[in-house]
Formats: C-alpha cells, sequence, structure tokens
C-alpha cells in the first residue's frame, strides 16, 4: 500500500502483517473502480432501482414557521430502503465484493441498521453473511435482529468488553484474519484502517452531490449551515463533501449523553475527556485514559456510541472547516418529539442529534437563509428505544400485555 | 544483543522456548510466579504482554486475560515495574508484547527509554507495519532494542525482505491466519512457509499460533528456532494452577 490515507497526521493502516495483502487488494480494487466513470454510473444506477435514490429533499415548512428564522430543508435519507444512509455504503462495498470475486461479508453493527442493510445487500447479492453485534446492543435492538435472521444472516452477539459497537467491530476483524479469502469486511462507517475512511465516504458523498442539485433546484440559493449527526461520521462526510468547496457552515453534532462534563457521553471531537490515539487500525481521536485504555461511552442513539471518530473528521475539527457540537440525551428526544409533532417525520434518534443542534441555532438566523439538516435514518423502527425514551406508558402496558399472552 | 544470544543458545539447543504471560492476569503476584515458573522449567526467553482493551490480534483467551488484567486495574506503570523486576531477578531475555496505542499514548521516545532502563530486550507490536512506525523504529535502535516483526503466510517475498530489512533479535512467524489460540495443522505446507521465511532473512525464526504439545515442538525441530507457547499456558494456568505451568514446559523438549 502505497497510498496510506492520511489526513494531516490522522488515519493511516495500522493493521496486522495477515492482513496486509487483503488490504493491498481492497485498495487497488476500490482504487480501480473510483477512476472507472463507469462504475459510479453502475452504483447510482443501482442505488435509484433498489434505494429510491434520490432521496427528497423535504422543506420543512411548519418546523420553519415554529422557529421564525430560516428556511429548513431535511434530507431524507430515512427514505432508503432499509430506512438509513448506511444502505448507500453497503451497496457500493458490495459492487466491490463482486469486483473482487468474494463469496461471504461481515459487519459490524450498533443500532443494527448497518447489520441489516448488510444483510439485505448479501441476500441481494447471494452473499452469506455474519453480524457481529454487542450484546447490549442485541438487547436494546432486538427487532433488527430479527430482520437480519429473516434476511438469512447469522448475528454473533459479542460478549467481550463492554459488549458494544467497538467489540463488534474487534470481533469482526478476528473474524477478517481467519477468513480473509473468500471474506469481506463492510465496514460501516468512515473510520478503520486506509482504505474505509476514503472509501465509505466516497460512497456516502451521493448524499451530499444530491443534496446540493436539490437545494439549488428549489432555493436558487445555497443553505448557509448544513447539520449532521456524527457517530463514526459516515452521515455527516456524506452530506458535507457536497458543500465543501462552498462558502457553507458544516455542523457536526455529537452524542453528548448526560452531559460532556459527566463522562456519559460519546463526544470525541467536542469533550476534554478525548485524545488523539491509535485503535482498531487508525489514528484519530478517542475516548480513553491516560494509558490509553478505551472508555466506554453512553449515548441514547447506540448508533453513536462509539469511542472514536472519522479521521477526515478529526482533520476538518482541526483545520476548522467543521464546527462540532454536543446535543444531550435530553436535547435529543426534545427535538425528536417536536420534530415527529409539526412535521410529520421520524427521525431515528442519531439523527435527531442534528435536529437538536440545529434548532439550538435557527431563531438566530435570516429568514433569508436556508438550511439543511441530514436525516440519516427513520424512528419508526426503532420504536423500543423511542418509546423507552420517551416513557411512554400505554406503550409499556402494551409490552406487558403481550409478554403474558406469551407465557401463557 | 539479542539475536546472538539466541544464536549461542542454540549451539546447545535444538530448538528454543519462548513463552507468554499477560501482566496482571490473574494478578501481578500470580503473573511473577508464573516467570518463576517458566524461567525454571528452562524457557530461553519471554513475552510480557501490556494488556490493552482492543487486543484485535488475539484469540478468546488472551483477550479474555487482557480484560481481566484491566478490570483488575493493571497500569501501564504497574506492568513496567513487574518487567524490571523480572529482568532484574531472572538471566533470560524479556521482550514486551502490547498494542501501538500502548506506546504513543506513553510518548514512543520515553516508552523505549524506559524499556533500555528497565532491562528489557525488545518488543513485539503486531498492530504497528513498519511503514507506520518510523518513529518507533529509530527509537529502538537508538537504544540498541530490537523491534521483532513479524511474517505472515499471506506475506509476499518481496514484503518478507522488506520487513527483515527494520528486524532485529528474530522474526515471529505466524503459523496460520486467524488469532492466537487456535488449532494449526502441523504440516509440509506449513514447512514450506517456513522454508519461504529462512530465505528472506538470517535472523532466527520464531513459530507462533497454536503450539500446544511436544508433539508440535518437536515438528518444529530443525524447521523453526524458537517455539512460541502463548494460549496454551494461560489455558493451563486457568486450569490446574500456576505450578502445572512449570511441568507443562519442562515436558514440552
Amino acid at each position: 500500500m502505497i497510498d496510506r490515507g492520511y489526513y494531516n497526521g490522522f488515519g493511516g493502516a495500522f493493521i496486522p502483517e495477515i492482513l496486509v495483502a487483503t488490504f493491498d487488494e481492497l485498495e487497488d480494487t476500490f482504487r480501480k473502480a473510483k477512476n472507472d466513470p463507469a462504475f459510479w454510473q453502475e452504483y447510482a444506477a443501482l442505488m435509484s432501482n433498489y434505494s429510491c435514490r434520490p432521496t427528497p429533499l423535504t422543506f420543512a415548512e411548519n418546523l420553519t414557521r415554529h422557529f421564525g428564522g430560516p428556511r429548513i430543508y431535511i434530507k431524507r435519507e430515512d427514505l432508503n430502503h432499509t430506512g438509513a444512509h448506511k444502505a448507500n455504503n453497503v451497496m457500493g462495498q458490495g459492487l466491490l465484493v463482486r469486483r473482487m470475486g468474494k463469496t461471504r461479508v461481515i459487519a459490524e453493527t450498533g443500532a443494527g441498521q448497518h447489520g441489516v442493510a448488510t444483510a439485505t445487500m448479501a441476500a441481494k447479492f447471494g452473499f452469506k453473511c455474519t453480524i457481529y453485534m454487542g450484546e447490549v446492543d442485541v438487547e436494546r435492538q432486538r427487532p433488527n435482529v430479527f430482520w437480519m435472521e429473516r434476511l438469512g444472516a447469522e448475528v454473533v452477539p459479542v460478549r467481550e468488553g463492554s459488549r458494544i459497537l467497538k467489540d463488534a467491530i474487534n470481533e469482526a476483524f478476528r473474524d477478517w484474519v481467519a477468513n480473509m479469502d473468500n471474506t469481506h469486511y463492510v465496514l460501516g462507517t468512515a473510520c478503520g484502517p486506509h482504505p474505509f475512511p476514503e472509501m465509505v465516504s466516497y460512497f456516502q458523498s451521493i448524499i451530499g452531490q444530491e443534496a446540493r442539485r436539490q437545494i439549488l433546484e428549489q432555493e436558487h440559493q445555497l443553505p448557509v449551515r448544513v447539520y449532521a449527526c456524527v457517530g463514526g461520521g459516515s452521515n455527516a462526510l456524506g452530506i458535507f463533501n457536497g458543500f465543501m468547496k462552498d462558502p457553507v457552515e458544516l455542523v457536526g453534532v455529537e452524542a453528548g449523553g448526560r452531559g460532556l462534563d459527566t463522562g456519559q457521553h460519546a463526544s470525541r471531537l467536542c469533550a476534554k475527556d478525548a485524545s488523539v490515539g491509535v485503535a482498531q487500525g487508525y489514528k484519530t481521536y478517542f475516548l480513553q485514559n491516560a494509558d490509553g485504555q478505551m472508555q466506554e461511552t453512553h449515548s441514547v442513539a447506540a448508533g453513536l456510541d462509539y469511542v472514536g471518530v472519522s479521521p477526515i473528521l478529526a482533520q476538518l475539527k482541526e483545520s476548522g472547516r467543521v464546527r462540532f457540537e454536543a446535543a444531550t440525551d435530553t436535547e435529543v428526544v426534545e427535538a425528536l418529539s417536536l420534530t415527529i409533532r409539526t412535521e410529520g417525520v421520524i427521525p431515528a434518534l442519531e439523527s435527531s442529534h442534528a435536529f437538536a443542534q440545529a434548532f439550538k441555532e435557527a431563531p438566530r438566523l435570516s429568514s433569508e437563509d436556508c438550511i439543511i439538516i441530514n436525516q440519516s435514518g427513520r424512528g419508526d423502527k426503532d420504536i423500543f428505544t423511542i418509546a423507552d425514551a420517551f416513557g411512554d406508558p400505554k406503550w409499556q402496558e402494551f409490552i406487558i400485555g403481550k409478554a403474558e399472552k406469551y407465557h401463557a | 544483543m539479542l539475536e546472538s544470544y539466541l544464536k549461542n543458545r542454540l549451539k546447545e539447543r535444538q530448538i528454543l522456548l519462548m513463552t507468554h504471560i499477560v501482566m496482571g492476569y490473574p494478578s501481578f503476584e500470580t503473573s511473577f510466579r508464573l516467570i518463576e515458573a517458566m524461567v525454571r522449567a528452562g524457557v530461553d526467553l519471554m513475552e510480557l504482554q501490556i494488556p490493552f482493551s482492543e487486543p484485535v490480534a488475539d484469540g478468546p483467551v488472551i483477550l479474555h486475560a487482557n480484560q481481566k488484567a484491566l478490570s483488575a486495574g493493571a497500569t501501564v506503570q504497574q506492568c513496567l515495574d513487574m518487567a524490571q523486576t523480572a529482568a532484574k531477578t531472572f538471566e533470560i531475555p524479556f521482550l514486551f508484547m502490547s498494542y501501538y496505542n500502548i506506546l504513543f499514548k506513553y510518548g514512543v521516545e520515553r516508552f523505549t527509554g524506559e524499556m533500555a532502563q528497565r532491562g528489557l530486550s525488545g518488543a513485539i507490536v503486531p498492530d504497528l507495519p513498519p511503514e507506520e512506525g518510523a518513529d518507533y523504529l529509530s527509537a529502538m535502535n537508538m537504544y540498541n532494542l530490537s523491534p521483532i516483526f513479524i511474517f505472515s503466510p499471506t506475506t509476499s517475498d518481496a514484503r518478507m525482505k522488506m520487513l527483515a530489512s527494520h528486524a532485529r533479535g528474530f522474526v515471529y512467524c505466524v503459523a496460520r491466519k486467524g488469532v492466537t489460540g487456535l488449532d494449526t495443522r502441523f504440516s509440509e505446507q506449513l514447512e514450506a512457509y517456513l522454508d519461504r521465511c529462512r530465505r528472506a532473512t538470517s535472523l532466527p525464526l520464531a513459530l507462533g499460533f497454536g503450539v500446544k504439545d511436544k508433539a508440535d515442538v518437536d515438528f518444529l525441530k530443525g524447521k523453526a528456532d524458537i517455539a512460541v507457547i502463548g494460549t496454551q499456558t494461560i489455558r493451563l494456568m486457568e486450569q490446574e494452577g500456576v505450578e502445572s505451568v512449570g511441568s507443562f514446559i519442562a515436558g514440552l523438549r
């Protein structure tokens, strides 16, 4: 590997020797695909035929009126097949797997969206599929586990470490080092060793390309700000890529959990608890202690509950091109509630972080301007988590009743 | 330094034994007793693993040991202190094994300085290929320590040469794909791979991943210079206690 994927000192490829040849092959396959104009056409056609692309840019008229500030637009990644932007990356990598002639895919998943998307892709392309998922996440995302298994994937609950997303990534790597001859690891976000950050951002950039064209069609002007939530960073990089060279302020919103000063959050770029380190094959900001041991993270949104962050975003933080903020669990649930009632769209808890930050800032912006919020996924399929976040008593009654029926 | 020690030792013994422990698992006191038992049983060198929260190259047994050590409160400082005591007490060379973040957070040059001062001979850092390790390599050279690099069955001949040009002490040859602690088939294929390793370097060759009994060690005689016993001793300690580890090792050769 000649290009090791550095972004002003972040990134790299810290991989065990056994995987070097596999990464060389992946890098080579990706490079050839990226340089082949027919490949992007094939990808865009597949996404249009299979996953409702281009996704709409919805004018949120009621939210706009509610805040009395800029015209608010929502990029509807929730309308992808399987309900999130994860489909973009997964279908793109599926095309690469086919080019490499591999027959099995593995993936990690946190919230379950990436796992469901990967299982869908595997079913469509005829690949065998194994999904690694932290035991804690298996518990809180049972409906997604159900669908992965229906789609023919084997779901392996990970009982090591803190039993969440980072531990699932480690287990996927352990599978890969044994089975790389026929297996591709479909990493779900713009993290990990090179070429994953570049490759995942490349597939997700379809979001930003569409959003830029759509806002110019509808508004005849660029947005002043674009908001996206940041877990690993793939939906944020996807939409930001469309506006990188424009005079548009880009805002990434991390999981503030119970507050940045509580130690119970997943904010790597806003919180003082994070520092630069090397883990899971790449260099970036991690939530780690002074010895370099990774710390437990917390977020109401499983998909943001991760110790590291894309090396590309770490660079964009240091260069100042992207501003990073954090929204707390409470702010996020309020923003979600307001969005559902006011606009009739149901963002995922992850995406609601972007809404929460946009709502904090909207009243201070001019009504002459417009902003875009990336709705990276839909919330209705996370009904168990969201019902819990709302503490909905009727839902609890229903579950108790349902459980009693199963016992009878 | 390490290389000449190993080559001298190989004049007396057909094959050398390298063992491994995770420091702080299940406690630092037991770790030290394990080292003592292993040295008495005649091991020629040892890997002391500094536990890390994300040990991606390790299989379930060593992974579990890493996590237990950390949840019992093991720190890098305690590991440095324990390694120093071991190096002072026993004659054999000791190596650190850990993941790069441990060195990176400590400061690579500061960490290697500590290694030299505390009497360590070298280090194995499985997630640090030489392309990412310029700082590490220059610091290790400055303190005359041996950076141990890894060959795998998927490593090309050209890459083996490149790795060998950075390696000192010996080269660690991984027997197969996968993580530590799974079964390995000791076969003709393995022999052909070791031949390929031998052509790439004049350094002694250690073979690790899956060496678990006397038959495996016998198979390696004449083919590799060092047999690496990793996971098997942890399993044994967990099942039968520290004492059984000594007699197990004494029976390997």
